[in-house]
């Protein structure tokens, strides 16, 4: 008879029916095609890259020799690739804080029985179905001074003829916007979710004790969001540093690099320059700044989850 | 909480502010694409409704081409994603192997380092495979995918141990129980995670741009972003209404079935 | 030709298996595919119009098909070639900005013409062009492209808004202080005190460097050498170029401030949100059949000489195709810039057509008398110059850009965007100046 409690988790281990290396053959057998290909387009050229920074690029007929640190130091002489890591903060801390909180706030209305929740379920969400380079062209067209939907609407109070894209304040701004207005329905979708596991029986004990509703959120809901927050929170940053897609199609890093952002930068050396070798080091950094930000927040909040 | 009286009417204008604010953008993209240039900037309500712009955008670039290269991608990428993902999720949750944990901690660093960061060196990669400008190459990075491995894994272990027991009473091998147990129970998750697989492919711009160089292979993104290249004269019409062509599956689907989208979320426990 | 199956190797070796038997075979045998990477950089209905090119192409050539690829703007086009080079699968001819040229040879990735004109006729067509548009096409005594759509900037004129202004309506600028004097005219506000009416736009991205050697030219300074590997960006005379520019926004205000969005500068002139505008002479057709009011073409204004840089796209033959492919697109080459279809393309586009000899013919004569401003962008041709190119062109050019995008939005002053530029490009050219 299977006695499958002594080896917890129902795992297949050293039972009657399956040896210690039977159990080692076949999970290797079942992990092995994921395995390879994750080595092949992950681990490997994760290898690869640190190993193509320290060499050269190769040009026609001369090759790649090893070089060292030129590179990088060639990275800290570059004054786009600086203003690409500025920029990235900056697009992450305004893209990130603001369509978390929205997306809790829609998915909060949307849990609720207000009127029309399937329109306001839709309006919300529909902008996350479409790629990122349809939402660009799109608000390409609303930045457009005068005759675009944003200047006309400041028109009717007296004001606008502005270039929205085209001044090195705002177009960051412009773009954080259109991201923002991406990404918050995806993460409402997970936020309702959750709400939707919390018992409503949390909510009438809270009411009975007269607690306002700011107070159920802070102490209550919040708390139990926590896990779905770092979730999206993780997703979030990695898609901040993922998503070049807009900036691709309408500014080009323009103007005059206030939108270019690190992967964008890297693109640009790698496959329009074809300095390969240098773009090996700005992905390096990338990955570095990737790793760092989400090991941090995954300990970070890891203390302050509540889990249930 | 449910509020109720001013609060409620409050959260309601508030949600429809949003709401509108949020729908804004389509509502004008629709617009634009259904009405002939010249109104484009112009909201004269007696304005002639037209599909000529669809019909231009059309024949301005092979979309149709486009559309299939979508489909045959976005399926492939699926079909083998759901195999592998769940071969290794059943490894991962039910076989002590060598290593496991180890294994396991490094199939989650694809989750940070996705192949979109490592376009330099994959495309090397699939240089050396021969794969440039393949419908294959530009899947074959995202085949393994370890959020479906860690889904898959963590549902797996959740089947509890007395149906193993009745499967394996009945004379399953492991391969039959996986089949026969675990992979129908799973379905929410299956469901839930094919949703999000096929819209992140659907949209993804950056990796197909580089792989692809001719029609034959380049899905929609790509073709879109090619023909609304700044460069030209932009004609917002026939751009909107590309827009609205590359986009309206997705948007379709999703309008049709939100309910089931949201709900198969929920069920997939995914927090 | 390309790997176009989802299952990529095995068609692969099955098409180079093919491949090297075709290579073998007499040329005559069998068909030639060639692949063309093309791009758009102006309005209208370009795309339909190469189909049409290759269709007839084909009509009169049996034996060969042409399968022309739309790769997107200039910039994307010499990107996707390159990619496709790197990964094995250039095409078999493309036509490029005629600037790129030093990077193809850099990445051995063309041929000269020289090595496909034989006979005495191939030669003297080589030699049929205008000398303008060659500058950027030769070097080190070798052809490596052969211009195709090319162009000069012009200034379009609205002459209702200057006959509303009071100027003659027939009358363009002809000198910097000119411009400067109608645009102050030209310039109008609305009720609130903002501009309803920019008196000129000059368009500054993507590739504000083009519209800049106008500004350089007429100002009697070059921005580069004749080989490519030294720019002159910190010359006094481009400065004071550069500080024109930027003091038609930031000084006198007849013209838009921070960077103009090129795609839409003509939909602004249709709008008449502008009254005159500097583009390319390749979308003068574009303007023609959007423009619904009478307009005018006119040459560059001058400063201390006229001009215009030359613009716009050469065919280049890749090496990788074999030599039958090349006669082939050679063959297509020579077809496409024939007197009657040279004229054909500029008349359908407004690219100026790109031989003499295109001109002469009888359909090019009857359109200039209907329409004498389609002339204008080729009467400039003795005042151009050579685009600006150099060896790593992207990035050189680039720099420059972001010079000129920097001064024009106030972020630095037009003498620092400059330096600053230079000693980019330098650093850039060190290892090309052995």
């Amino acid at each position: 008879m299977l006695d499958l409690s002594k080896h917890g988790d129902g795992l297949f281990a050293a039972t009657s029916d399956m040896t210690r290396l039977s159990a080692n053959v076949h999970g290797w057998l079942l992990l092995l095609p994921a395995a390879a290909l994750l080595a092949l387009f992950t681990h490997y050229p994760t290898l690869a890259t640190v190993w193509q920074s320290f060499r050269s690029t190769p040009k026609g007929s001369r090759p790649s020799v090893f070089i060292g640190l030129d590179n990088y130091e060639a990275m800290l002489e570059d004054p786009i690739f600086l203003k690409s890591i500025v920029n990235n903060l900056v697009y992450a801390a305004g893209t990130i804080p603001t369509s978390i909180a929205l997306a809790m706030l829609m998915a909060v209305w949307v849990n609720q029985n207000l009127a029309g929740r399937g329109f306001l379920r839709m309006a919300y969400f529909t902008p996350t179905v479409l790629p990122m380079i349809a939402v660009a062209n799109i608000w390409l067209f609303f930045y457009t001074p005068d005759y675009g939907l944003i200047d006309q609407v400041l028109k009717l109070f007296g004001r606008g003829g502005f270039n929205w894209l085209g001044t090195k304040d705002t177009a960051l701004w412009c773009i954080i916007v259109m991201t923002i207005w991406k990404e918050a329905g995806f993460f409402m979708i997970f936020y309702l979710a959750a709400l939707q596991q919390i018992p409503p029986s949390l909510a009438e004990a809270a009411a009975l004790e007269g607690a306002s509703r700011w107070y159920y959120f802070r102490r209550v809901m919040f708390p139990l969001l926590m896990p779905t927050t770092l979730f999206v929170l993780i997703n979030a940053v990695i898609n901040s540093f993922r998503l070049i897609d807009h900036v691709l199609a309408i500014t080009r890093g323009g103007p005059d690099n206030a939108t270019t952002l690190l992967l964008f930068h890297l693109w640009e050396v790698a496959f329009k320059f074809w300095d390969t070798g240098y773009g090996a080091a700005l992905t390096v950094v990338l990955l570095a700044l990737l790793a760092g930000l989400a090991l941090g927040q995954y300990f970070y909040f890891d203390r302050r989850v509540h889990y249930r | 909480m449910e509020p109720a009286g001013l609060t409620r009417a409050l959260d309601t204008i508030g949600a429809w502010v949003l709401a509108l604010l949020w729908f804004l953008p389509l509502i004008y993209a629709v617009w634009t694409a259904f009405h002939p240039t010249e109104f484009a900037a112009r909201f004269d309500l007696a304005a002639p409704l037209t599909l000529r712009n669809f019909a231009d955008a059309w024949a301005a670039a092979p979309f149709a081409r486009y559309f299939l290269n979508t489909v045959l991608l976005v399926t492939m990428i699926l079909a083998a994603q759901l195999v592998l993902v769940t071969l290794a999720g059943y490894a991962f949750a039910r076989f002590e192997f060598f290593g496991r944990e180890v294994l396991f901690a490094l199939v989650l660093v694809q989750l940070m380092v996705m192949p979109d960061v490592l376009i330099v060196e994959n495309y090397q990669t699939l240089r050396r495979l021969g794969l440039i400008d393949t419908l294959l190459g530009i899947g074959l990075p995202y085949m393994a995918s370890a959020f479906g491995i860690f889904l898959l894994r963590q549902t797996f272990k959740t089947v509890p141990r007395e149906l193993d027991e009745a499967a394996r009473v009945e004379g399953c091998g492991f391969l039959k129980m996986l089949w026969l147990v675990y992979v129908p129970l799973a379905r929410p998750v299956y469901i839930a995670y094919g949703l999000v697989s096929i819209s992140y492919h659907w949209n993804n711009f950056l990796w197909p741009l580089i792989v692809t160089n001719s029609v034959t292979t380049r899905p929609l993104t790509v073709g879109l972003s090619i023909f609304a290249a700044v460069d030209q004269g932009i004609d917002w019409a026939i751009i909107c209404a590309a827009t609205l062509m590359t986009s309206g599956p997705l948007l379709i689907a999703f309008l049709l079935f939100q309910r089931q989208f949201v709900q198969s979320f929920v069920r997939a426990g995914i927090r | 030709m390309s790997f176009v199956s989802v299952r990529g190797l095995k068609p692969a070796l099955a098409g180079a298996g093919l491949l090297a038997l075709a290579s073998v075979l007499p040329a005559s045998v069998e068909a030639q595919n060639l692949t063309f990477y093309y791009p758009v950089a102006v309005g209208g209905p370009i795309t339909k119009l190469i189909d049409a090119l290759a269709a007839d192409f084909e009509k009169e050539n049996p034996g060969i098909k042409v399968k022309p690829v739309y790769t997107g703007s200039y910039q994307d086009t010499i990107a996707k070639t390159l990619t496709a080079l790197k990964g094995g699968e250039p095409p078999h001819f493309a036509v490029i900005l005629s600037t790129d040229m030093y990077t193809l040879i850099d990445e051995e990735a063309v041929v000269p013409y020289e090595e496909l004109a034989k006979t005495d006729s191939d030669k003297a067509w080589l030699k049929g062009f205008f000398p303008g548009f060659m500058e950027n096409s030769q070097t080190g005594g070798k052809t490596w492209g052969i211009p195709f759509q090319r162009s000069t900037v012009v200034l379009y004129w609205n002459k209702e808004l200057f006959k509303e202004a009071g100027l003659d309506p027939n009358k363009p600028p002809a000198t910097w202080a000119e411009m400067l004097d109608y645009a102050k005219k030209l310039t109008k506000k609305g009720p609130t005190g903002n501009v309803v009416q920019w008196g000129i736009q000059v368009p500054s991205s993507g590739f504000p460097y083009w519209l800049f050697q106008g500004f350089t030219t007429q100002n009697d300074v070059r921005l580069m050498n004749a080989t490519g590997t030294e720019t002159y960006y910190d010359k006094p005379a481009v400065i004071e170029a550069l500080q024109f520019w930027v003091d038609l926004s930031r000084k006198h205000q007849v013209h838009p401030p921070g960077i103009v969005e090129w795609g839409t500068t003509p939909k602004d002139f249709f709008e008449k949100k502008i009254a005159m505008m500097w583009t390319t002479t390749g979308n003068l057709t574009n303007v023609r059949n959007n423009a619904k009011f009478d307009f005018g073409v006119a040459m560059l204004p001058a400063n201390k000489r006229r001009g215009s840089p030359t613009g716009g796209g050469n065919f280049y033959i890749f090496k990788k195709a074999t030599a039958a492919e090349r006669e082939a697109a050679f063959k297509f080459a020579k077809w496409a810039t024939q007197p009657e279809r040279a004229a054909q393309w500029g008349i359908g586009t407004g690219y100026v057509a790109v031989t003499p000899a295109a001109w002469e013919t009888a359909k090019m004569k009857q359109y200039v008398a209907g329409f004498p401003a389609a002339a204008v962008a080729r009467d400039q041709l003795p005042h151009a110059v050579a685009e600006l190119s150099t060896h790593e062109n992207q990035r050189v050019t680039r720099a420059l850009d972001d010079g000129l995008q920097a001064a024009l939005t106030g972020t630095k002053t037009a003498e620092q965007a400059m330096k600053d530029a230079q000693r980019e490009a330098e650093r850039i050219l060190r290892p090309h100046k052995k």
